[in-house]
Parts: C-alpha cells; structure tokens; sequence
C-alpha cells in the first residue's frame, strides 16, 4: 500500500526553506525567511489546495515548484523531488526543461500575465513548441480542443485575437488552456480566480474543476478564499507566516478544523451588524444622476438616485464596471454629473469639485481600495493624519500633535506610530491610517471605496469591526462600495445594487437580502461561494435550470 | 482598416504640418530681429543712404512684413529657396548637393550606430547589474561625455596622423567612386556614431527593463524559455515605442546636430554651409538651412509618433 503510494506521488516537497533580502528603507538589507521547513507530497491527478493570507508563502511554494523565486527569492534548503528527481539538483538548464513542460502556472491576473503584443494562440502554443512535444499544426488543434472544453466562445477563431480584445473571465481560461496545452503533470494555479467578479468567478472555477478532471492533471490550488479552495480541492493545506499550520482532506479542514488560526479562517465573515432604521430625512441625496467620462456616448451612471442616512452606511455592490466608483466620483464632485443633483443638508451641492466651498469638501472625505498608494510615501504618518487638522481647522503645534494622538488611538495604532513611514507598516495598519486621515477632518460621510478589497480576510474584519465602531463614536455616514457581498452583509444598513451604470435594486438590507429577487441580485447572491463541498455543482446546475426556464 | 489607427496618423500629420508653419514663422521673425537688412548686409560699407533706399525699393523691402513673409513662404512651397547673398547663387540648387551629402553620412551612421545601440542595449539587459552591463554602460557613458570635437580630433590623430588608415578631410564630390566616399566619411561616420550610441543604448536598456518587470515576462520564463528569448520576445515588441522615440531623435541629431563635425573633417554638408552663411550674414541662406532642419526633425518625429501608434496592438487591432 505504502509502496503503491510512493509510486503514484508526482511532487514531493521535503524540508523546503526559502529565503529572501529585504531592503528596508534606512536600514542596512537583512536576510528573511519566508517558507520554514515545508514539507508537502502530491499524488499524480490530485489537487492540493494552499491556503493562507498574504505573506503565508503559499505562492513561493507553489512557484519554487517550477525552482522559480521571485526578485531576490532563494531556495535555500530542502528538496523539491518531481517525478522522482530533485529538481534543484538540475541547475538553470533542468529548471528550463521543466518549465512549461512537467509544470505550468496560470496566474492571478491573466489580463497581466499575457503579453499585450502577441496574438493568443502564439502564446497559447509557445511552451510546447518551445520544448518541441508537438507540432505547430498539432498544438494549435490541442489549444482549439481545449478552448471549447474550457467553454470559450469561437473556439476556433480566439486564438487569433490579442489579450486586449478577450474579457478578463475569458483570458483566465485561456491561460488555464495555455498551462494544459503542453500536457504537463502538475499546474500551479496562483489565485486563478481571485481578480475576477464574482459571477465571472463561478464559471471560470467550473471551467477549471472539469479540465483538472478531464485531464488528470495534478494542481496546487493557491488562493486565500477557503470557500473557493473548498470547490476544487481533494486536499487543503493551511500556512501562515511561511510554516504549515495544517494539512488535511478538504472536508476535515473546513468541518473539523484542529487549529485555531484554521478555525478563524473558516468563520471569518461572521461580523453581527444590527440593520439601523433610516431615520426620517436623508442629509445626502443623489438624485437621477447621469454622467459619462468626456463626451462619451456611453453613459457609466444612467439615472441613479439614492439617499444616505446621518450615522448609516449605504452599500453600493455591483460587478467592475458597473458604475459603483462612478458614482463616488460624481458625489465628490471629481466627475460632474451631465444631469442631476447632489443634495446636502437640504442644498445642493456645486456640481465640480472647483466650485464646492472647503466646508463642502471637509464633509466629504474618501478612503481608497490601495492605502499605500493614496499616501504620500515621503510623509510620516503624523504629517499625513496632521494634514487635514491643518487644513481645515487651522490646527498648529501642540494642539494638532495632540489630535493627531488621539486619532491614532481610534484606529487602535498608539503615539508610536507618528514618525513611521507608510513604507513601514502593514497593508492593514496602512488602511487605519486612511481612515484616522478621513476622521481628522470630521466628516459626515465617508466614501470607503473597496477598502477591504486588497486585504486579507482577517486584517480585513478588523478594518469592518474598525469601521462600525467608529461610525457609533462619531455618528459618520458611510457610503461603501464594494463588490463583496459578505462584506456588505456585515456593515450595511441599505444597500444598492448596481448593474450596468443603474441601480436594479435598492432599499433596506433586510428587503434587498430577502427574496423574491431580481434575476441580476439572484445572479449575484448565488455566485457567492459557501464553504460547503459540492457548492459549486450545485450553484452551476442551479443556474442550468434557470435560464432553461427562461 | 482600423479608423483609430487613421484618425490618429492624420492627426500627427497635420499637427505636424502646423508645427512646421508656426517654426516657419519663428525663423522669419528671428532673422528680421537681427540689426540691419539684407540691403545693408549687401551694401555694407558702401551704403548710402540713397543706394539702401533704392536696393529696399527693389528688394521689396518696403513691403510689411508679413507680406513679405507670404512671399518667402510662397517661394519655399514652390521650391524656390530664394538666393545667397554672398553668392548669388541660387539657394535650391547648392542646398541640394549639401543635403544630400548630409543625408549619406547620417544614413551610413545610423546603420551602423542605431543596431549596434539595440543590440548593446539588449545584452546590457540579459546581464543586468552584472559587469558585461556596467562595462557597456560605462564605456557608452564616457564616449557621450565627451564632446564631438574632442571624440573627432582624437580619431583624426589616431587613424588619420598616426596610422594613415583614412583621411582627416572628408572631402568628396561629385561622381566620387562609392568605396572612396565610403572611405572619405569613415571618421565623420564613427564620431557621429560614438556620439549618439550612448542616448539610444541606454534607453534602449530602460525601456526593456521596465518591461522586465511585467507579468508577462514572468510567464514566458515560466514556460522555459531562455533568458535572452524572453527579451527578445517578449519584452522587446513592448518596449518598442519608447525604442523609436529615442532612435529618432538621434537621426534627427545626426542630421541636424552635424555642424560641428561637419566643421572638423571639412566635410560639405549642410552644417559646414550654415556655419559658413552664418558668418556671412547671409540671412536667406540662414533661413532656408534652419527651415530644413526643422522640417527633417519634425518628420523624424512624426514618423516616431505614427510608429508607436501602429507598434501598439490595442491600436491596430481595436476590440
């Protein structure tokens, strides 16, 4: 039996470190390991799940499967044995055999990870004519083969477009077929799924789950959604902070979790928000805005009216391109509206941002989905908190130091924090001090445009948790976009959804979350995965049946 | 085809014509600040009051100004460059011999300098950081450092002094056999070379670099290819705009910025008679030269432009 299994084990990852240098700003570069002693096998036609939050070392794994380390990424100890060889014995000529040959990685974002100068096909075909398993003329009628078992449309004719021209969905299957084209024994998936919308998810994870059958190929699955790993998974394996925490079969990790940290992760959405009644007049209202970018025929907003409550928060969920941040900008002021009116206490708000009075502006303060990004990088965090008290307070020395304490205690960050750099702090605590930026200036809305969207699950939480307990402190609005529906669940008190620029369903979270829906919020809801084996068979067959009874 | 693709070239055409016009202008404007006039300068010290007069009357001189810049202008369209001063000659005809000449050793320069530049610029990439790229960029560096005199006068001692390969003096002319002219440009060639190789290689090496960093470049070394196939094909085809804009340039530079080695090897283009025209006064000839260069320059940016535009394939194959 033992001997049966060593036969049909196809990766077998033993004692696995990997290190890196990091060079932190001022400081002389050190050494940091990032995978301790993984060990790990793989069985041929199997697929393992890896599961963590960011810095987990899920996909330094997975890519030091291929002996590929990103930047300045080394495999320092440990052996990675494929098919019965240590391939870090091969040097850089054994890697490049290997590459694209025994092992294929589809990547996150397919829009990036296909280059925009050549046509699908020729980059489709390129691994295995590189490493000469077929011909031209026989690769390409794999590809065909496999762009109609991965359900894409003109199977035929899709390979002679560029990237540019294919949707995001549609690209993440063609790099699927791109990674089986050149008929490997193991695909590395790196979050295959995760840069898609929710309903594009679904079918994309579909897709994937028949062709990894069909094919026998084995997979690492990385992702950090344990309800999309569920679908996929023979096996899930649980990391944090480059060590195993634990390894089992998919429905002891997500029933049964032994460990703690599992245990968060698979109960992670559960955040109790009590809907609040909408009191009896709005202090914000949007009313039959339009709006388009430049003179575009195209309108991204089409008649969209809602009203924000003081100390409430307003979800806008939608897909991308649904018009969501559109509408954020056109509150703001950053797009005017070509029709409409935004209404602030009873008067109506100047439609550019040029012509709004500072107090207008202090009102209205935005939180972005990229906090490194949105700050600037030369400041420390109490002259990028300071601002705002400067601004709009006129707040000086002593008195602006003194607030800017006490906002740092708000967002649960402390005094120490005033001389640091963005550089120097977390993706979470970076979000924090987003948030004490927007509260320094005592708005009555904030606008949270995908906040937790770049965030692990649980540092996510704690932002929403963050988030609740501050709106009570200091009785602020939010309006908060977002394409997660789990989050929305969790911090709205409305909700509008949003498809195509118009909102298709709006009201109470407790109307808009309870049937009978609308075909678009169905969609919606029901391409949210659960953490439930067999969810998505379920989910697909569902929608089957829908649209036959249409 | 594609109508982006169209309206975007038309666009760059006609902006470029435009640009060309308003720099027509300037020139007009500029020669007509300099003290004194053509008739002054044809007079010079024997003028009289009367003879200034009569030679205006007769130069049209008279005439406001922008009367006579519709004159001159209306001459260039039509291919007549007015007439030297110094000379007499007519400015079309003598121009045409120069530029011609400049245009042959700018060519013979860039065949050698613009792939030599791509090419440096490509292995600097594959060995980044290590010492055949700091070799590259350090030896580029220092021949741009350098100015084009100084790089000149030493190839002239070294090849023309010491060992008598080639000629100091690029002189040519007319019906010169092809391998003598070849080999009287061989100095002026590789100074202009040396001069421009720096600019284009290590852009070259940048542009190809800040693609490195693309997804897409680490997909292709995911599917084995070697290092120097996943350069070339994948990250150079998007590297490819900022390559031609910086290429360009150079031509232009090699056109346009001659004058001075032009002046070391003695060598008859279009600088060597700028320069001569200039110390002359002899403002028609100044502003025909100046009109060229800037049309030459213009095109070459133009066609820089419009080669980025159909380099890009969201442009040429639109969704």
């Amino acid at each position: 039996m033992a001997d049966q299994r060593a036969k049909s084990v196809l990766l077998d990852i033993r004692n696995l470190r990997i290190e890196a240098t990091v060079f932190p700003p001022g400081e002389a570069p050190r050494n940091i390991v990032l995978v301790h002693d993984v060990s790990l096998t793989l069985e041929k036609g199997k697929v393992l799940g890896l599961i963590g939050e960011s810095g987990a070392g899920k996909s330094t794994i997975g890519l030091a499967s291929m002996g590929y380390g990103r930047g300045g990424v080394r495999i320092t100890g440990g052996e990675v044995i494929l098919n019965g060889r240590d391939i870090l014995k091969g040097g850089k000529e054994g890697f490049r055999k290997l590459r694209g040959r025994e092992v294929c990685y589809v990547a996150q974002s397919a829009a990036a990870a296909f280059n925009p100068a050549h046509r699908l096909m020729d980059q489709v075909v390129e691994a295995t004519l590189l490493h000469g398993t077929a011909t031209r003329a026989a690769a390409e009628k794999r590809a065909i083969a496999l762009f109609k078992k991965l359900s894409l449309p003109n199977p035929e004719s899709i390979g002679e477009r560029f990237p540019h021209q294919v949707s995001g969905g549609q690209l993440q299957r063609v790099m699927t077929a791109m990674a089986l084209c050149s008929e490997p024994d193991l695909i590395v998936f790196d979050e295959p799924t995760t840069a898609l919308d929710v309903t594009t998810q679904i079918d994309v994870l579909a897709a994937i789950k028949d062709a990894i059958r069909d094919t026998h190929v084995a997979a690492l699955y990385i992702t950090h959604d344990l309800a999309v790993v569920a679908q996929v998974s023979d096996e899930i394996m649980v990391l944090r902070h480059g060590r195993l925490v634990e390894w089992g079969g998919t429905r002891q990790i997500i029933k049964q979790p032994r460990q703690e940290y599992t245990n968060a992760l698979v109960s992670v959405h559960e955040i109790e928000h009590q809907e609040q009644k909408p009191g009896t007049t709005p202090f914000l209202s949007v009313k039959n805005i339009t709006a388009a970018y430049g003179r575009s025929q195209i309108k991204v907003l089409k008649n969209v009216s809602v009203d924000i409550y003081p100390g409430q928060t307003l979800a806008v969920v939608g897909e991308s391109g649904s018009g969501k941040s559109t509408l954020a900008r056109a509150i703001t002021g950053l797009l005017p509206p070509e029709q409409g009116t935004v209404t602030f206490d009873g008067r109506p708000l100047a439609n550019r941002l040029a012509d709004r009075p500072k107090e207008d502006l202090r009102q209205l303060q935005m939180i972005y989905q990229m906090a490194d990004v949105a700050m600037n990088p030369r400041q420390t965090v109490g002259t990028i908190i300071g601002r705002p008290l400067e601004f709009y307070f006129g707040l000086r020395g002593r008195e602006r130091d003194k607030r800017v304490a006490e906002l740092l205690d708000k967002i649960e960050m402390g005094k120490g924090f005033v001389d640091r750099y963005p550089a120097e702090l977390s993706g979470g605590q970076k979000q924090r001090v987003c948030i004490a930026r927007s509260l320094a200036a005592k708005p009555k809305l904030i606008i949270c445009d995908e906040v937790t969207s770049a965030l692990d699950p649980l540092v996510a939480n704690g932002i929403l948790k963050l988030l609740l307990e501050l709106q009570k402190e200091e009785n602020v609005a939010y309006l908060f976009i977002t394409h997660d529906l789990a989050t929305v669940k969790s911090i709205a008190d409305s909700i509008a959804v949003m498809y195509r620029g118009e909102v298709v369903r709006y009201g109470a979270k407790s109307q808009v979350l309870a049937p009978p829906f609308d075909a678009y919020t169905d969609l919606l809801l029901s391409s949210v995965p659960e953490m439930e084996i067999g969810w998505l068979e379920k989910a697909i067959k569902g929608r089957r049946m829908a649209s036959a009874g249409n | 085809m594609s109508s982006p693709l169209v309206k975007l070239v038309t666009q760059r055409i006609a902006l470029g014509i435009l640009l060309l016009l308003a720099v027509s202008v300037l020139i007009f404007a500029g020669t007509q600040i300099l003290p004194g006039d053509v008739a002054q300068a044809i007079l010079g010290q024997s003028a009289t009051p009367e003879s200034l007069a009569n030679l205006r009357e007769q130069l049209g001189l008279n005439d406001p100004a922008f009367v006579r810049y519709f004159r001159w202008l209306g001459g260039v369209v039509t291919g007549d460059l007015g007439t030297a001063m110094s000379s007499g000659q007519d400015i079309a005809t003598s121009i045409k011999g120069r530029l011609w000449n400049t245009l042959f050793l700018a060519f013979w320069a860039a065949v050698v300098a613009v792939p030599l530049a791509i090419i440096l610029g490509l292995i600097a990439v594959r060995y980044r950081n290590g010492w055949v790229d700091k070799l590259i960029s350090g030896l580029a560096l220092a021949s741009t450092s350098f100015p084009e005199f100084f790089v000149g006068y030493v190839l002239v001692y070294f090849f023309a002094v010491k060992y008598q390969i080639f000629p100091g003096i690029s002189t040519v002319y007319d019906g010169m056999p092809f391998g003598e002219r070849m080999q009287a440009i061989m100095l002026p060639a590789a100074a202009l070379t040396l001069v421009v190789l720096a600019h284009m290689m290590r852009m070259t090496r940048a542009a190809i670099l800040n693609v490195m960093q693309s997804a897409y470049v680490e997909t292709a070394e995911l599917k084995g290819l070697s290092a120097f196939a996943v350069i070339r094909r994948h990250a150079f085809p998007n590297a490819i705009a900022p390559i031609i804009n910086v290429v360009m340039l150079n031509l232009a530079y090699l056109i346009v910025g001659v004058v001075v080695v032009e002046v070391i090897f003695v060598y008859p283009g279009m600088g060597q008679y700028l320069v001569d025209h200039v110390t002359k006064r002899d403002v028609p000839v100044v502003q025909a030269v100046g009109l060229i260069f800037a049309a030459v320059y213009i095109s070459l940016n133009i066609i820089a432009d419009i080669a980025a535009i159909v380099a890009n394939p969201r442009l040429r194959h639109p969704k």
